[in-house]
């Protein structure tokens, strides 16, 4: 198991250095402005430009300017500094994740509180009308763009905009300062994001459960003598909630590389999404660049975690 | 009165296409210490019937009718919660496929100790100890050990045993066994067959056994009963049904049975045709399309009773005792469904 996580890690590293030269590639190459202009500003002259060419270093030859960068990330954790504002990369993402991060888990909490007990409950009542209308209810939140569920969700629940003002509401995590008004501040977006997700969990862990309740060791559990309930819980939902791990893991990975974006434009949360619509607009390269490897970072750790728990899970799997 | 009456059984399913009569009225008695042999193809309604006794096929588009009395109660009758304490209790059941029927995600102790305290008052530690000595008793060596292994560091063999273990925690008065060997190896099979055997009687439990293949129950059965398309065709003692079959749906299955002991024949005999729709029988005998012995009255449906064997020697066909005696004979000393060359 050490050696497996061991050469888990090492592939990581890797991916994260091919991530870096395609990213680099990507934008270096075949860059949507030329940053050197962008950064002069509309009155620039021929020679400002070239001076700020110099300065950023765009004018050294492409693998030189990649060899410099791979050396600062990997190893100084030095993600160079933004050519708009020249603040440090690091420290932008650093200061934009926790919003990111408090986005992500609080709305993880709610789609598998409310996505697994409906998908339960709708496998156990099959055809039912709960049944029915829950999975209604469901594709309505997956088919809804996110976007605009945030628009209506504001329009009527938010203090400032909405009909019935129960919610905080667009930037009121700018100004909320305690752990707690933050909190409150995302109750609104947590449950935006959420929704979708949750109707995909729901009727994912919904059929994964109707396939488990069928196998032949349920059949089994019954024959014993066991109550529905344990049979349903402790045989049926055991083995149809592993798959469920492996959607998890990808979807907090996707979440905190940046795919919270439309969720944070909508309520203004100043997150890594945000930042990296920002940075594509300005051509802010070592930003995007940050971003990214930020975003295949998380993504590789928790593809690694859920591999690990997998084997926890499921006494089948043995990685050597 | 016998320990188990099942009469008149009737389980049919609402299906989008209508009606599925997979059990279509079966009756029959197992006594205490006996094995009852149920045999019939695929889908005849051998394993939905006995799963019924246990209410494992309940459903909201099932319906059930009939009496399946066991103790002075009616099963079919009794609520779910009665009816979880029958199961695995006084009535135990192991399924064919041994590779699937166990939690492949729980140790095997933990499965049993389960079935143990779903039934019994005892600590954890006590059902433990019990498991590990079922273990032994099923011959799994070094049950200490193997008690804390998954299921799937099990061979079939094993688990089959581990499945009878399982089924044996709560001393059962009647054990079910649904096709219990037909997913092993042929050896595997002699072993498991004489393992039941062994605990019928150590445990003094009735057996139904479930299975499609004749040679099981020869080596095994007291008592038969040949299902066709939802009823019993035939029923009898072994040798009855053996010797002196009446229906002609069990002389297919005779002249379709390989016997090493006998003079090689050509050609095994074979049941043309497939099984009825159970959504559509035909009227009457549902073995009449496949029947070459077919005439006028089999449209109507003949009922189980003694007509030309011996007491207590049942059948549903229409011809004559004496025509059955001379068609049921292909060739000189074997019985057979072809039409003998005239």
């Amino acid at each position: 198991m050490a050696r497996y996580i061991a050469r888990r890690v090492l592939w990581g590293v890797a991916l994260l250095v091919i991530v870096s030269a395609v990213v680099f590639v990507l934008f270096y190459v075949f860059p949507s402005a030329d940053p050197a202009k962008l950064r002069a500003g509309r009155t620039a002259n021929p020679q400002l430009i070239e001076q700020i060419r110099e300065q950023l270093h765009l004018d050294d030859p492409i693998y030189v300017q990649f060899w410099d960068y791979m050396k600062g990330v990997f190893l100084h954790f030095d993600f160079g500094r933004s050519f708009t504002s020249q603040a440090d990369v690091r420290t932008i993402i650093l200061d934009r994740l926790p919003a990111t991060a408090l986005l992500v888990a609080g709305s993880v909490v709610i789609w598998l509180m409310i996505g697994l007990p409906v998908g339960i409950i709708s496998a156990v009542m099959r055809r039912s009308l709960l049944d029915r209308s829950t999975m209604i209810i469901t594709l309505a939140f997956i088919s809804a763009p996110v976007f605009w569920l945030g628009l209506v969700a504001l329009y009527l629940f938010a203090q400032d905009v909405g009909l019935i003002h129960i919610f905080p509401g667009i930037g009121s995590y700018l100004s909320a300062d305690t752990f707690l008004a933050k909190c409150e501040s995302m109750l609104l977006p947590w449950m935006v994001l959420a929704a979708a997700t949750a109707a995909i969990y729901a009727r994912y862990l919904r059929s994964s459960m109707i396939d488990t309740m069928s196998e032949d060791y349920i059949r089994t559990a019954r024959a014993k003598g066991l109550p529905e309930r344990d049979v349903v819980l402790r045989h049926g939902v055991r083995s149809a909630i592993t798959p469920i791990v492996t959607l998890l893991g990808l979807d907090v990975g996707l979440l905190l590389a940046g795919n919270a974006i439309l969720t944070e434009t909508v309520f203004n949360i100043p997150g890594v999404g945000q930042q990296i619509v920002l940075s594509i607009r300005r051509s802010d390269l070592p930003m995007i660049q940050g971003i990214v490897l930020f975003g295949a970072f998380f993504i590789i750790i928790f593809n690694l975690i859920v591999d690990i728990l997998y084997a926890y899970l499921d006494p089948r799997v043995r990685y050597q | 009165m016998s320990l188990l009456e099942v009469r008149d059984l009737q389980v049919h399913f609402e299906t989008d296409d209508g009606v599925v009569k997979a059990v279509d009225g079966i009756s029959f008695d197992v006594e205490r210490g006996e094995t009852l042999g149920i045999v019939g193809e695929s889908g005849c309604g051998k394993s939905v019937a006995n799963m019924t006794i246990l209410g494992l096929t309940r459903s909201p588009v099932t319906r059930i009718s009939g009496r399946i009395l066991f103790e002075g109660g009616d099963l079919a009758q009794a609520s779910s919660d009665e009816l979880r304490t029958v199961r695995g209790n006084d009535i135990a059941m192991i399924f064919q496929d041994p590779l699937t029927s166990l939690h492949p995600f729980y140790k095997v102790g933990r499965q049993l100790v389960e079935a143990i305290l779903t039934h019994q008052e005892i600590s954890k530690k006590a059902a433990r100890k019990r498991a590990v000595e079922l273990l032994g008793l099923v011959g799994i060596p070094d049950g200490e050990r193997r008690i804390d292994e998954y299921p799937h560091e099990f061979s079939g063999g094993m688990r089959q045993r581990v499945m009878m273990a399982m089924a044996l925690v709560n001393d059962p008065k009647i054990l079910i066994a649904d096709e219990p060997t037909t997913a092993l190896d042929v050896t595997i099979q002699a072993q498991i067959l004489a393992l039941v055997e062994r605990l019928q009687e150590q445990f003094g439990m009735a057996v139904i056994l479930i299975t499609h293949d004749l040679g099981v129950i020869a080596e095994s059965a007291d008592n038969v009963a040949v299902m066709y398309a939802g009823r019993i065709v035939e029923r009898g003692t072994l040798d009855q049904i053996f010797y002196d079959p009446q229906h002609p749906y069990t002389w297919g299955l005779l002249g379709s049975l390989a016997r090493p002991d006998r003079p090689r024949v050509k050609r095994l005999s074979q049941i043309q045709g497939q099984p009825p729709s159970l959504l559509a029988p035909p009227e009457g005998c549902h073995f009449r399309p496949r029947c070459p012995h077919e005439f006028a009255k089999c449209p109507q449906v003949p009922g189980l009773e003694v007509r030309g064997g011996e007491p207590g020697h049942a059948d549903r066909c229409w011809l004559s005792p004496e025509q059955k005696r001379t068609l049921r004979v292909i060739e000189a000393g074997r019985i057979g469904l072809e039409v003998p060359a005239a």
